[in-house]
């Protein structure tokens, strides 16, 4: 008796989009269940990829166009940027969201360290890519946000569209699922511990 | 008061004072050293009553600098602007902060900005700027900024 195909049958492609399609390994059925083949460092990254919170940052006009892309419209949840949270300790990714002046690089500088790892950061308009409108003598500015803390993903423009984030956030998640986030290529630091230990002695 | 009834009345005030014509409100132009008993006579005299400084900032001209003062009154409902204009090398004016208590930050930030002296204000210190920014005006057109300058 034929069956009707359906999508679970593991021997066809996956339609795109669906979860299949998306998720980095392969899934094999067995009576009672199934088995992943997968590294565990992919399935680490598609995961992470796919809940990343931003946090509620924003210092000038492209906050707004920020605050779209967070609105019903544009709606950045559907890529699973939830929802914006109040606080670092909850946020993955700072969207640095306008000018960073002089005064406000420190408290940068304190919002990403507070942050708890893995943590992404995407530069948003001219403001924080290069100083921007304010680039050419001003006493206050700080000439590109990369100055106080290091960016994964530059948007240009000035406000950025929407449409131009949206696909700064996608390019960020393709970025942690190919593992090439600054976050994840660090060199790990030598432990310098037991050297410490040495020289007090 | 319509703008010709306050022209009118200032005048009585100020005969030394010249109006800028064209503008929304009356604008006056008057002597850096007029400003403190004018100043006075604006904000006491019954049918003028500007109790309300909305407004005090500085234009930087390069041969000189303007004061600009933006009156109201809550009780009349007219507005005024006054203009007066300043030595560009030695900018001194009388301060208002005593007669408008809002002119005391004002007065301080154009100090910072523009580097114009008040004379008899009671804390006349930076009131954004760090520590050590005395004497480097930032929104002089002459300034150059020390530390991030970018040549074009």
């Amino acid at each position: 008796m034929d069956k009707p195909s359906s999508n679970t049958d593991s021997s066809k492609t996956p339609a795109a989009g669906s979860l299949e399609a998306s998720f980095p390994g392969q899934i094999h059925e067995t009576p009672g269940g199934g088995i992943v083949l997968s590294k565990l460092d992919d399935v680490i990254n598609w995961a992470r990829s796919n809940s990343l919170w931003p946090l509620t940052f924003a210092t000038s006009c492209c906050g707004i166009e920020y605050m779209a892309v967070a609105g019903a419209k544009y709606d950045f949840s559907r890529f699973g940027f939830e929802v914006a949270r109040a606080s670092p300790r909850q946020a993955d990714v700072i969207i640095i969201a306008g000018t960073i002046v002089n005064k406000m690089a420190p408290v940068l500088k304190r919002l990403y360290d507070q942050m708890a790892d893995p943590k992404y950061v995407i530069a948003m308009g001219a403001c924080a890519i290069s100083g921007g409108p304010f680039f050419y003598n001003t006493y206050s500015v700080v000439k590109g946000a990369d100055h106080v803390i290091p960016v994964d993903v530059y948007v240009a423009g000035c406000p950025p569209r929407p449409e131009a984030l949206l696909h700064a956030l996608i390019s960020l998640q393709q970025k942690i699922k190919s593992g090439l986030t600054r976050e994840q290529i660090q060199v790990p630091k030598p432990a310098t511990g037991g050297d410490l230990l040495n020289q007090i002695k | 008061m319509t703008i010709e009834e306050l022209k009118i009345s200032i005048t009585e005030l100020l005969p030394a004072a010249t109006y800028e014509e064209g503008g929304e409100w009356l604008t006056i132009n008057i002597e850096p050293t007029d400003w403190l008993p004018f100043a006075n006579q604006l904000r006491t005299n019954e049918s003028l009553y500007f109790d309300y400084l909305f407004c005090l900032t500085c234009i930087d001209w390069k041969t000189h600098l303007t004061m600009v003062y933006h009156l109201s009154s809550t009780k009349f409902r007219h507005n005024i602007v006054v203009k007066s204009k300043l030595d560009k090398i030695n900018p001194v004016i009388e301060t208002v902060c005593n007669i408008w208590r809002t002119a005391d930050f004002h007065e301080r930030e154009v100090y910072e900005m523009f580097g114009v002296n008040f004379k008899n204000h009671p804390d006349l210190r930076l009131l954004i700027l760090p520590d050590g920014w005395e004497g480097k005006n930032p929104l002089l057109k002459d300034f150059e900024d020390p530390v991030n300058m970018i040549k074009l």
